[in-house]
Order: structure tokens, then sequence, then C-alpha cells
């Protein structure tokens, strides 16, 4: 139960009663994900069951982010496994997975017959360019969380930042970034303790 | 319908097909679709199991259904050899990183108040932050610089953005207005 042991002050309110709930929770949110379940999983285990933090949330995402593997699934592995050992894993896994699964496979099967109707192509990009919004608006959800960064708020503010202009405008693979600009960060992160 | 009765493969391709995923497994930081260039150079230039088209439209099939985007590895492994196919790709893509994470999870969680596991969230937290934005960026610029609905799409971007930061609202509804709009064809 220690794995993400926290202060206090932003102990989460409550937690799942079984990995049966675990399952449907994570099923239910991956349901919701359209381009992506990050957003519904930071809104669905934080502001609505709260189960984390933010601060807990974004802790959880960052080492998601260095391990490989999916992000969302290893989160879910993280979270299930903190709760229930490896049956809550599996319950987390599980319901993330499974019936998207079953739903993406059968859109294989069904894909050249409803991808050449206009109104659901329409539909799609409509639906793309919110879950655009939402991943950004997860990031503004979690940046509160930078105000009680040991590095400092100005400093942590600038690795964002810089972050943002190696991945998204100057496109350098995630590898180099993270075991570049990631190992400065900690570093300099270390010297704050004694 | 190609996928269900799907005998191109033989067991030995398939289980290269699955000991290749295995391997890009434990090198997709970042996700899987960060090791997607290198399943294309697999399934698509060496071996020539399936077309560009269809590797580009598993991935769209994938990024357009409900669910974690690494589903896309199922319809890839799909589109190659049907449902076996299907299951050599996802096992091969989950196996390595789901045993690499729990591991690490135990070994991280007993030194979760060390000097270094602190500095280690404390260093790469503003990093999340930094590359979500950067995800959310990447995501919408296929919309913002189409010319006929950069408007529109610009806009639903903005208040979807507004919305969640300010409200608590479920963000399926959200994604049921963005339907509805595009479905009008304003996006």
């Amino acid at each position: 139960m220690s794995a993400i042991a926290s202060t206090p002050a932003e102990a989460p309110l409550a937690q799942p009663a079984s990995p049966a709930e675990l399952f449907f929770t994570f099923n239910r949110l991956a349901l919701q994900g359209f381009g992506g379940v990050l957003a519904i999983a930071q809104h669905e285990l934080v502001e609505r069951q709260r189960w984390l933090t933010r601060q807990q949330f974004v802790e959880m995402l960052s080492l998601s982010q260095v391990l490989p593997g999916p992000n969302v699934v290893n989160l879910a592995l993280m979270l299930g496994d903190h709760f229930f050992g490896w049956r809550g894993a599996l319950a987390s896994l599980g319901g993330m997975l499974l019936v998207p699964l079953v739903i993406v496979l059968a859109l294989t099967a069904a894909y050249a017959e409803f991808s050449r109707i206009a109104v659901v192509a329409g539909a799609l990009r409509g639906m793309g360019a919110v879950a655009a919004g939402l991943v950004i608006a997860t990031a503004f959800r979690l940046m509160g969380t930078l105000r009680s960064n040991r590095l400092g708020p100005p400093l942590a503010a600038a690795f964002s930042v810089a972050t943002f202009v190696m991945i998204a405008l100057l496109h350098w693979p995630l590898v180099w970034v993270l075991a570049g600009l990631g190992s400065l960060a900690i570093a300099l992160a270390w010297r704050r303790w004694r | 319908m190609s996928g269900w009765f799907h005998t191109a493969l033989s067991a030995a391709d398939l289980l290269g097909l699955f000991g290749h995923f295995l391997v890009l497994s434990l090198f997709a930081v970042g996700g899987a679709i960060t090791t997607a260039p290198d399943m294309h150079r697999y399934v698509v230039a060496e071996h020539h199991w399936i077309s560009d088209a269809q590797f580009t439209s598993s991935i769209a099939i994938a990024q357009a259904a409900p669910g974690p985007n690494v589903l896309f590895v199922a319809t890839l492994g799909w589109s190659v050899a049907g449902p076996l196919g299907a299951i050599a790709t996802m096992f091969g893509t989950l196996i390595p990183s789901t045993l690499l994470t729990l591991a690490v999870t135990r070994w991280g969680a007993k030194r979760k108040e060390s000097r270094g596991m602190r500095a280690f969230t404390t260093g790469l937290t503003p990093l999340t932050i930094g590359l979500l934005v950067a995800t959310g960026w990447l995501l919408a610029a296929p919309y913002a610089t189409d010319r006929a609905h950069a408007i529109g799409a610009i806009a639903l971007v903005a208040i979807t953005v507004i919305v969640m930061v300010r409200t608590r609202i479920s963000p399926m509804w959200l994604v049921g207005l963005g339907a509805i709009v595009g479905a009008f064809g304003w996006v």
C-alpha cells in the first residue's frame, strides 16, 4: 500500500473496493477514450473517483513515461498493483484492453464499408480535434503541481517548455530528450535534497 | 473480410512476428507508437505482408476507436494474419513491458522516499507536462493546418481546453459535441 504514499495533506480521498471495481472503472474510461485514454484517465481517476491526487497522478505518469510500453497501460498496471497486487494489475489491464480490443477488431473488419461515408469521416475528424484538446487540457490541469516542485516553479516551467519545443517543434526522438534533458532535470533535483 | 481465413503466414512467420514485437516492446519508450516506424519496416518493407495503405489505415482505425492507442498493434496484426496475427502482435507488445513495469514499480515503491526516487520524479514531472502539451499539439496539427476547416478545428480544440480546465464535466460530452460538429462538416 505504500507504493504512492504521500503527505497527509494530499492523501487520496477514496479507494477501489475490489479488483472488479478496477476492471469496470478502467473499462469505462477506456471506452470513453477516443484518440487516446490519458485525458479520460486523469478525469476518472483523479477528479471523479479520487483514487489519486493530481500530484500522485503526474508522478505515476512520469514513471510510466520512461518505462517502455504504452503509458496508460503502464499507469493502469501500477495503479492496479498498488491497490491489489498482481490481481489488481491484471484487472486494470483487462478492463482497459478487452472490450476496446473487440470493438477495434470489429471496426477493422468493417472499415472498408464505413470510411466512405462523409458524415462518418466528418464526425471522426471532430472527435479527433476534441481528443487533441483533451490532452492539452490535461497538461494544464497538472501544471499546478509544478508550483510545489522542488526545482522551483521557474526552472520546472523552463524544463516543460524545453520538452515541448524539442518534441513538438524540433521532432527529436523522445528517448534522447528523456535521456539528455531528463538526466539534467533529475541531477538538478538531486541537489535539492541533502 | 480477408482477416478471418487468412492463411498467408506460416507458423514460423507468425513466431517471427511475435518475436519481433517482443523485442520492440522493450524499446517502446513513450508508447508503442514510437516503434511504428520499425513495425512498418518489418511488415511492409521487408516481408511485404501488407501494403503501405493498409499499414496507415490500421493506425487510423485504432485512433478513431475508443480505447488506448496501443490497440493499433492489434489492428496491424489482424491486417497481417487475421486473429492469430492480432494475438501475436498484441501479446508480443504487452508481455515484456508489463513484466518490466511491475518489477520497476515494486522496486521503486520500496524506495519511494529515498533521495534518488524523489529526485527522479521531481526532475521528470516538468518533462511529462511538456510532453503532454507536445502530444496535444501534434494531434491537433493535422486539423489546424487543413485550410478548409482550420478555424472550426482550432475553435473546437480551444473550447475543449477551456471547458475541461474550468469545469469537471465528463469529457464524453465534448467528444459527442465534436462528433456532431464534425458530421455537419464544420471541422
